[in-house]
């Protein structure tokens, strides 16, 4: 496809080797969230400071007195990472110009789930955004609220059930269509936004990498595969997250000061969706009808981002 | 001691802020704290002092923020009121029980509904139980006084807590009064850069704010309990080093007239001074007559409060909130409950009065005063308020 470019050089080796999230936490099997979590944390390295939200990923790692956190981490609540991260980026950027800190930069990250990004946490994330703090903020996006027992959030799928949105006889689960917190994103003028997948890690480094080179804003949307919530088994975590990029359900891009770019190779027609779908006991409840709906409005998206990455202009 | 100004308020505890050497401050505007904001704001960009300045979206992302801050290891400063301090209820606890002395200015004012701008205590009482160290003013100098001692008292090593400094609302924030300001030196030599127990920096990785299973949960409340409480006599110690310095003391618990009084009345923050003057008003004419002032709101001043209190026959205590459905104001809630075991106690009364910015003259104390004369107590009473 002519519309990718850059295509980023396969480089597996040079992979930190060392790991910032150490093993023995509590996470699932086959939780794609972790997994994005200790690729991030392998891209930046040492000197990060992370906010992270109340969440799948606050509450695998952190019971006292034990952390899985090698790098300084520090959890407030659920709807302020965005904030609790504004906080601690002006404190490193005051302490270290006053001389009371060393004098060398440190990144400051936020991490939270779909919900403490889409819903809860989305006024936090809008002002510190807005305010340009030098900060990545990711959303660990696994489609509902998870760590509460999978209740539906913004960003879960149309037609999906949770157990806030089961698949009824008169309502048949999610009636929404996923948020588009990228979008939002890009209307803030934030420099770096991108999609990922951790079924991607190289193409996920490669994206962190560069947000982490940003003087500023950035935002990664983490697509964060779960076997729990998803009701898919745990072993095809690595599968569920390709099937969702090479349906078109997920697309990966990246979008540098408004200038939109697919990042993976995708093939000249999208696998059809329902080789995702009839994975997942979420849509399990789906008739042909309904997928046909789904597949859709997956080429309607997938349309206007292509014509985003060929029309849009850098700001 | 610097030469006396004339100075509003709200513009003055800003400035006293400034010569405490922040390192991050935090504010989003509302009414009557926004003179407050507004002069930060002022400072900051007119770089007379070396702070990062936040414009939040939200007073819940205010607190948030300096929660972060804090935890990174710097001295952080917010200034709010009602609603947003109200909005900042969820993040309050959290930031005591990480122990992060982060200092906020209340420009107390009345909580909606109906929307309110105008003074009482309703708002900082629903924050009483959230683990701050919360101090009352009773004027402007008061004020300058308490927000640089604040910074003090939050980060001393036996106590860091959060400290808020309670500031009535119009009353004190929008008057313009007579004030001395300490030097930069002087302030300097007080109040040294703040040096953090632990901060969030690679050099030291660590984790804050990790979750309790019930297996610990108590042992942290506990904890924070005991700092509250132990955080009394630094409290103490500071005034005493702030008296030595700057001359001006303070105690946790004032008492005006009250030695040989039979009748007393407990205030906290603006009312004071009028209380005060129709205290003399009733000497003159004879009433033993006399004046509680509390200071320091919490940790309660359980001993202090008793002896201040001891030899009185009847305790009027004025609350400006309610406890809506409860026992009474929550101020006469609490003195109530310390003095319960007491062999020998005053009778109390509590009377609910200045609510939502209802002017409370000189004359008012003096009605006030004369509930003593009633033969029968109600748990409380509401004070000028129409049926």
């Amino acid at each position: 496809m002519n519309q990718v470019q850059n295509f980023e050089i396969f480089a597996p080796k040079l992979v930190d080797r060392k790991e910032y999230f150490s093993a023995g936490h509590r996470a699932c099997q086959g939780c794609g969230e972790v997994l994005a979590l200790r690729h991030i944390l392998k891209a930046l390295g040492d000197d990060v400071v992370v906010a992270n939200a109340t969440g799948c990923m606050e509450i695998i790692s952190s019971g006292y007195p034990q952390s899985a956190w090698e790098v300084p981490y520090v959890h407030v609540a659920f709807e302020n990472a965005a904030a609790v991260g504004s906080g601690v980026e002006a404190a490193l950027k005051a302490l270290r110009r006053k001389g009371r800190i060393a004098d060398r930069y440190v990144k400051t990250i936020a991490v939270a789930g779909d919900g403490g990004t889409c819903d809860i946490g989305l006024q936090a994330l809008s002002g510190a955004m807005e305010r340009g703090h030098d900060m990545i903020f990711f959303c660990l996006d696994n489609e509902a609220y998870m760590n509460t027992g999978i209740q539906r959030s913004s960003a879960t799928p149309f037609m999906a059930a949770t157990t806030t949105s089961p698949a009824g006889e008169a309502i048949p689960g999610q009636r929404t269509w996923k948020k588009n917190v990228p979008e939002i994103m890009v209307a803030h003028k934030v420099p770096y936004v991108a999609t990922a997948c951790p079924s991607y890690p190289i193409d996920l480094i490669n994206k962190v990498k560069k947000a982490a080179a940003v003087r500023g804003p950035a935002y990664i949307h983490v697509f964060s595969m779960c076997p729990t919530g998803w009701r898919c088994a745990s072993e095809i975590t690595i599968k569920m997250g390709r099937l969702a990029v090479e349906t078109g359900v997920f697309p990966l891009y990246e979008v540098e000061n408004g200038k939109y770019r697919l990042t993976m190779e995708v093939p000249e027609k999208l696998r059809p969706v329902e080789d995702y779908l009839k994975l997942q006991g979420r849509f399990r409840h789906l008739t042909p009808a309904d997928i046909e709906k789904i597949q859709k409005q997956v080429h309607r998206e997938w349309e206007i981002l292509l014509n985003k990455v060929e029309c849009l202009q850098p700001w | 001691m610097g030469k006396r100004v004339g100075m509003e308020v709200a513009i003055a505890a800003a400035e006293a802020v400034a010569l405490c050497n922040i390192d991050v401050a935090a504010v989003y505007p509302i009414t009557p704290q926004s003179h407050i904001a507004e002069h930060m704001a002022d400072i900051i960009h007119d770089g007379r002092i070396d702070a990062e300045f936040i414009t939040v979206e939200s007073e819940h992302s205010a607190i948030s923020a300096l929660a972060g801050a804090s935890a990174a290891g710097a001295r952080a400063y917010t200034a709010t009121s009602s609603q947003g301090l109200m909005l900042m209820h969820e993040i309050l606890p959290i930031v005591s029980a990480m122990r992060l002395p982060v200092c906020m200015a209340n420009a107390n004012r009345a909580v909606s509904g109906p929307l309110n701008i105008w003074n009482d205590h309703t708002d900082i009482m629903p924050q009483r139980d959230s683990g701050w160290i919360c101090l009352f003013t009773e004027n402007g100098q008061e004020a300058i006084d308490l927000s640089i001692m604040s910074f003090k008292i939050a980060e001393d090593p036996e106590v860091m807590l959060p400290c808020v400094v309670n500031i009535d609302g119009f009353q004190l924030t929008h008057m313009i009064e007579p004030l001395e300001f300490p030097s930069q030196a002087e302030v300097a030599k007080f109040l040294p850069p703040r040096k953090p127990f632990a901060q969030l920096h690679p050099d030291n990785p660590i984790s804050m704010g990790c979750f309790a299973m019930p297996d610990t949960y108590a042992e942290t409340v506990k904890a924070k309990e005991e700092a509250l409480r132990g955080s009394k006599k630094v409290v103490t110690r500071v005034f005493a080093e702030w008296a030595k310095r700057f001359g001006r003391k303070y105690n946790v618990v004032e008492t005006y007239r009250a030695k040989d009084a039979d009748t007393l009345m407990l205030t906290m923050g603006s009312m004071g001074e009028t209380a005060a003057t129709a205290v003399d008003e009733m000497r003159k004419a004879g009433r033993k007559v006399g004046l509680v002032k509390l200071r320091l709101w919490r940790p309660f001043p359980v001993e202090e409060i008793k002896a201040a209190v001891a030899g009185c026959k009847t305790l009027i205590v004025m609350d400006r909130a309610i406890s809506t459905g409860g026992a009474g104001g929550p101020v006469a809630t609490d003195v109530k409950s310390i003095l319960y075991g007491e062999k020998k106690r005053p009778r109390i009364l509590n009377v609910i009065a200045g609510l939502g910015g209802r002017d409370l003259t000189v004359g008012d104390f003096v009605n006030m005063f004369d509930l003593a004369k009633k033969k029968k107590d109600e748990p409380f009473e509401f004070y000028g308020v129409r049926e």
